[in-house]
């Protein structure tokens, strides 16, 4: 075990309150936080407004079976187990979100934003105001504290496993009450199941949970078809000739090759993408893999894990949940943040979060508005 | 007690003594009261015995002992069985008249014949203490063809509400049916033990009593049923209980159960008395320490369950209360909850014509016969740090 991260501003014995999916994951890190001699309570969040219909076995984090699971967890933890029906909030902040951001042309991150808008914010401020000092979950990321108490996020200890990139929006306020005891040590899952089964927590053999959660059978494009409707759309190629339709523009997303169902071949055979979604006309443009090449992203919105990058600055930057990271230039420039990539980068679409790092330290994490291609005038 | 304060007893209560001693006895003795050999009838003697103290407990006739698994079986065995029996002699009787503060036992098997026999359903209207009225009744019966009340199935409507403790005009309203020959079922889980149930007199047709409210075992309840009404059943099998309810007797939990009942029912008015004094202590306790909180059901202790107390807390969500509540040792309830254990606002009060929010900040205290001074005390020193604790975290 490495060793452990000095929380020097903390008290030794915090009341914790531990979101409990009903997975492994979040059962481990409660179990661990309470082994710890944290005062631990579990909550399992309610956020399917009914559950009934999201009954889907062992997938997701909205079932029935699912908040079985978690409260078992607790049984044996020997913690109190509480439901909170945080639905209503999760529809408008997430579901409602993760719609709207694909109707107008984006690709959202759903866990993302429910890390910023439930899970550390709406069941967070509950938490603090009921007294309990953080809310721990089963997030791979490691939370260092500074000299002078304040917080930095960093990558979990194991790469393979790190979740940082997901709570790239918490800002130092978030970060001071967060707690991942997951991230701290150097274990592969097969270890977290390990041990999840020596701590008598049988759901150490449970599948991992890979879909969105609200979108139980996996199919998002069904998903946004009962929800947006259909659109019968022009595919056009960089040239603006009509190379085939589709049944509505939010159906893509930026870098994408499967799913286009082209009639006219591209000229030279090659396979093509989705370069770009225009909702306002209804049209998706596609091109060869080269022009997906992205030098640089503007960002906008962005969060900061303490102080903002104060002019033009050396980062690494990851695109994507389970993407690599890649060397930039990143700067503050009226609100916004400009991203220059150090050697171009495909498949970077609008809607997605960038999130800047510094080693393995969490900078900030901002949504990105717009890219500029490789080649392209600046803008 | 597990717990410390236990402020829960219409959830359930604690087995009496004399009750466990009854079933631990039956526990070791063989036999299956249908057998016919000795061993079988000393089972049977001891479930005929059982139903006889038990109907003299509640002004029945043994023969109007239905036992079942439970206040929820005997709920569903009312409703949906007077339903399809009823239908079956008349197809005109597909309408059902019931409370719309019934426990889900009654509320989900009503809904149920409404997706799935064809049961229109009139809910009748209750007052701001949830309590129906017989005129209420009587216009919702004639508002049948011709001004009559041929087309209805049943009626349904319980003795005391479990939430909030208001107690309805249960003869009355069974009165007002008879004129009209639709048969009345009373859900009297909450009110047997405190308030004085007495089916003979009541004019029901059918009552339904459940052991673990009581100081009985769970797993045992029981439909008292006129000898006129043979509802359909929802068991077939081996023609136990008049053919109503087959499957075998538990003998030990019968046993137990009439045990308890006929306890309860000689200590009731003592038990009332003294239990409701207490609970008086802990509505003015509750309210010194939150002056805005709203009692819930009726103030005159008269049409409440004297064990009751049921509080909104403006501001508040019931699920942060229970929680603030439970981690200092005091058990309490908000009231209603769902399969997944989400704490849904209160059908109930908000029937009652409660403002939504107030719905949502409920917590229910009940008291029982191992309740003490000392409770109380717990929980007026706790309730006042607790609600300004729940109000910071607001309504989410």
């Amino acid at each position: 075990m490495t060793p452990r991260v000095t929380h020097t501003a903390r008290p030794a014995r915090l009341k914790v309150l531990a979101a409990m999916s009903g997975g492994v994951d979040s059962a481990v890190a409660a179990a661990r936080a309470a082994a710890a001699g944290h005062d631990v309570t579990g909550v399992h969040l309610a956020l399917s407004a009914n559950p009934q219909s999201f009954r889907t076995g062992a997938r997701g984090c909205c079932t029935i079976e699912d908040s079985h699971d978690a409260r078992r967890a607790a049984d044996v933890i020997g913690i109190p187990f509480y439901v909170w029906d945080l639905a209503e909030r999760f529809r408008e902040d997430v579901v409602e979100d993760f719609v709207s951001e694909y109707a107008a042309g984006r690709t959202p991150n759903p866990c993302l934003r429910c890390n910023e808008k439930i899970k550390f914010a709406a069941l967070l401020d509950k938490a603090l105001a009921l007294g309990f000092d953080a809310v721990c979950t089963g997030h791979y990321a490691k939370v260092v504290t500074r000299e002078d108490g304040s917080r930095e996020l960093h990558r979990a200890a194991d790469a393979a496993k790190d979740q940082s990139y997901v709570l790239g929006v918490l800002d130092e306020r978030q970060l001071a009450h967060a707690m991942f005891p997951l991230g701290e040590t150097e274990t592969t899952k097969a270890e977290i199941r390990a041990e999840a089964a020596e701590r008598g927590l049988f759901v150490a053999k449970k599948p991992d949970s890979h879909d969105i959660c609200f979108i139980a059978d996996g199919d998002t494009q069904g998903f946004l078809a009962r929800r947006l409707g259909t659109a019968e759309g022009d595919v056009v190629d960089e040239s603006g000739a009509r190379v085939g339709t589709h049944s509505g523009a939010y159906g893509f997303t930026v870098g994408q090759r499967k799913g286009l169902a082209l009639g006219t071949p591209a000229p030279d055979g090659r396979p093509r993408y989705v370069l770009d979604i225009s909702p306002v006309d209804n049209t998706v443009t596609v091109g060869p893999a080269a022009s997906l090449d992205v030098e640089a992203l503007t960002a906008i919105s962005p969060r900061w894990c303490g102080t903002p990058p104060a002019g033009p600055g050396g980062y690494t930057a990851q695109l994507r949940a389970h993407g690599g990271e890649t060397a930039v230039t990143a700067e503050v420039v009226g609100g916004e943040l400009r991203v220059a990539f150090a050697a171009p980068v495909r498949g970077v679409a609008p809607g997605q979060a960038v999130v800047l790092y510094d080693g393995t330290r969490v900078v900030g994490s901002a949504t990105i508005a717009s890219t500029r291609r490789a080649g392209a005038p600046a803008a | 007690m597990d717990q410390a304060v236990y402020l829960d007893h219409a959830a359930t209560t604690p087995m009496l003594p004399e009750a466990v001693r009854a079933m631990t006895e039956r526990l070791t003795a063989t036999g299956n009261a249908s057998s016919l050999h000795a061993a079988g009838r000393r089972a049977r003697r001891a479930v005929e015995e059982s139903r006889e103290r038990l109907a003299a407990a509640y002004g029945a006739r043994p023969s109007e002992v239905v036992f079942t698994s439970g206040g929820t079986e005997a709920d569903n065995l009312a409703v949906k069985g007077l339903y399809w029996s009823r239908r079956a002699e008349d197809p005109a009787r597909t309408r059902v008249l019931a409370s719309p503060v019934e426990h889900h036992a009654v509320l989900d098997a009503v809904h149920w014949l409404q997706k799935h026999e064809g049961a229109t359903v009139d809910w009748l209207p209750v007052d701001t203490h949830g309590r129906v009225h017989p005129d209420a009744l009587r216009a919702a019966l004639e508002r049948g063809p011709g001004g009559g009340a041929g087309d209805v199935a049943l009626v349904t409507a319980m003795w005391a509400n479990n939430e909030i403790g208001t107690i309805l005009p249960v003869a009355g309203l069974a009165a007002v049916a008879r004129e009209y020959g639709v048969p009345m079922h009373s859900d009297a889980v909450q009110a047997a033990g405190q308030a004085e149930v007495d089916f003979g007199a009541s004019g029901l047709a059918a009552l339904t009593l459940t052991g673990h409210k009581i100081g009985g075992p769970y797993g045992i309840g029981a439909l008292l049923l006129g000898r006129q009404d043979a509802p359909e059943p929802l068991l077939h099998g081996g023609g136990q209980e008049r053919e109503v309810r087959s499957g075998t007797l538990d003998v030990p939990a019968i046993a137990a159960f009439a045990v308890a009942a006929e306890l309860a029912a000689g200590r009731r008015a003592e038990f009332a008395a003294e239990v409701g004094a207490l609970r008086d202590r802990l509505v003015a306790a509750v309210r010194d320490a939150v002056p805005d909180a709203v009692l819930n059901g009726d103030p005159d202790p008269a049409g409440r369950l004297p064990a009751n107390a049921h509080f909104s807390f403006p501001g508040c969500e019931g699920d942060s209360l229970l929680l603030l509540l439970d981690a200092q040792g005091i058990a309490c309830s908000t009231g209603s909850a769902c399969t997944a254990g989400i704490a849904q606002p209160s059908h109930v009060v908000l029937a009652a014509g409660a403002d939504p929010d107030l719905a949502r900040g409920t917590l229910r205290f009940s008291l029982g016969h191992t309740s003490t001074a000392a409770d109380v005390a717990a929980l007026a020193a706790a309730i006042g740090p607790a609600v300004e604790r729940a109000r910071a975290a607001g309504l989410s």
